[in-house]
């Protein structure tokens, strides 16, 4: 692609969004603030957790969920965008992409560090070999080395087809390492999608209440990703733009 | 090597849709597959650093885990399959150096040959000198860790099959990883996460053996290892004319 091109093709997509991303900040960020309060305040304790601290403990949940949701999420958009991208080789799925996974990382630290907050009061211990546990950590760790092969990369063109491909590879591979650790036992709560699972521990049931907590919550999240991804790939657009306008300078 | 560029040419020459085509691809492959095994009988770079650090894996893990008869066959299973992994992850890494460095790799890619065909060969290459290690390893594992020799074939068989599923993606990784500025740093970060199924299933299945349990009790493992290596090989097999474009 010709830098021309580049060129007008991010003018096309840079201009009159700044509207747009405020509105989106400004929605994102009180839908997050009535997150909380529904999290925090408005939802009942759940009845059959006794002690005090497995209640509060439960309320994690609420944003545990959706942020292990979004993680999901943003891989799947990351796969989709990276076959878009090597299909079109257009710059903007690779943006796509990078962008996404970049969000995905965040998300699932947040769900590695909010599990264990939940689980020593629930489990009695921080840490266990459960699949859902090890299905994020593996997840992470696979696109955590999609962002390290990145920057290991120099040319540009070389980055955004690497990673690509390591993306499509990484999400082929999450189902069947699913599969894998499933096979091991589990003992975390089937809250979300039914199963009989009678080794789980800290289950509870969902009230009418807390399921509608839960869904404002995931639905805010969504929203939140959508927020980060557009000024994600904004950005993303403006460096690029630079380092064009940088190279056309230099070799002029 | 003139004799091996000849069928290439020649086979070349023939339409890829004519009946011909498949044992013609076939052909090429092998072509690929003899030169890595001519390239390596001549240098035995891979095959004996591979070796020497598999024995040596399983010589730290004896002293590590102090072994003793009671736990030998709790550990066993871990032990091979890391020497294993770690021996496969050292070949693997040098599979694609020697190409770029020596500028093989432009001279493939202008051959009229499918890029799949540059995959097959070189990931048929990587299995092969694996497996020679493994030839070797496998007998002093089970000397060293005092397990009966007849469980010997059916080891063979798991180990041919995970080492089929490391290689088929490692193989695509390696590829990629020798344009990185990190080089062999990159491969073990970006492999060893997406095989994580595949450690998993050949150690079950290598402890079921050990174990003498029925096949049937360890079979699901047997089948996730199967379609395990039909999927990534399919998948790195697709993609692998990507990370060879230029």
């Amino acid at each position: 692609m010709s830098t021309k091109t580049i060129l007008a093709d991010q003018q096309k997509t840079g201009s009159g969004g700044f509207s747009w991303g405020l509105a989106l900040s400004a929605v994102s960020g009180l839908l997050m603030l009535a997150a909380l309060y529904m999290a925090l305040v408005g939802a009942p304790d759940a009845v059959n957790l006794t002690s005090p601290a497995e209640r509060a403990a439960q309320r994690i949940f609420y944003f545990h969920v959706p942020a292990a949701w979004i993680g999901f999420l943003a891989f799947i958009v990351a796969a989709g965008a990276s076959l878009m991208y090597l299909i079109t080789r257009r710059q903007r799925w690779d943006m796509w992409a990078l962008a996404s996974v970049e969000i995905g990382v965040v998300f699932f630290a947040m769900v590695m560090l909010s599990g264990p907050i939940w689980a020593k009061p629930t489990w009695n211990v921080w840490w266990t070999w459960d699949p859902r546990l090890t299905i994020s950590t593996i997840s992470w760790l696979l696109y955590l080395g999609y962002l390290m092969l990145r920057g290991a990369i120099d040319n540009p063109d070389r980055q955004a087809r690497f990673g690509a491909v390591y993306a499509l590879i990484a999400a082929i591979s999450v189902p069947i390492n699913w599969v894998a650790i499933r096979w091991w036992r589990t003992i975390h709560p089937a809250v979300v999608l039914p199963g009989n699972n009678s080794a789980a521990q800290g289950e509870f049931g969902m009230s009418a209440d807390i399921r509608n907590t839960l869904l404002f919550c995931l639905f805010a999240f969504t929203v939140f990703y959508i927020m980060l991804m557009y000024h994600r790939i904004n950005l993303e657009n403006l460096k690029r733009r630079v380092d064009t306008l940088r190279q056309q300078i230099l070799y002029r | 090597m003139t004799e091996q560029v000849k069928p290439l040419s020649n086979t070349a020459t023939a339409a890829p849709a004519a009946p011909g085509g498949l044992t013609g691809y076939f052909r090429k492959v092998l072509a690929i597959v003899r030169k890595d095994v001519a390239a390596e009988i001549r240098t035995k770079e891979m095959i004996s650093a591979m070796l020497v650090f598999s024995l040596l894996i399983i010589l730290i893990f004896n002293f590590a885990f102090d072994l003793r008869a009671e736990n030998i066959n709790t550990v066993a299973p871990g032990v091979l399959w890391v020497s294993i992994a770690f021996a496969g992850m050292l070949g693997l890494s040098r599979s694609f150096i020697l190409e770029l460095d020596r500028g093989v790799l432009d001279g493939l890619l202008l051959t009229p040959v499918d890029r799949s065909a540059i995959y097959f060969g070189k990931m048929i290459g990587n299995v092969l000198f694996i497996s020679v290690v493994e030839i070797i390893l496998l007998p002093v594992f089970v000397i060293l860790f005092n397990q009966p020799a007849n469980i010997l074939p059916m080891l063979a068989g798991v180990v041919l099959l995970g080492t089929i599923g490391f290689a088929g993606v490692g193989t695509l990784f390696s590829a990629m990883a020798v344009h990185t500025r990190a080089r062999e740093v990159m491969l073990p970060i970006m492999l060893f996460p997406v095989v994580v199924p595949v450690m998993l299933s050949a150690v079950r299945l290598t402890a079921g053996i050990l174990d003498q349990v029925p096949f049937e009790d360890v079979r699901h493992w047997g089948v996730l290892l199967v379609a395990f290596d039909a999927i990534f090989v399919a998948a790195s097999f697709m993609l692998f004319e990507y990370v060879v474009e230029e």
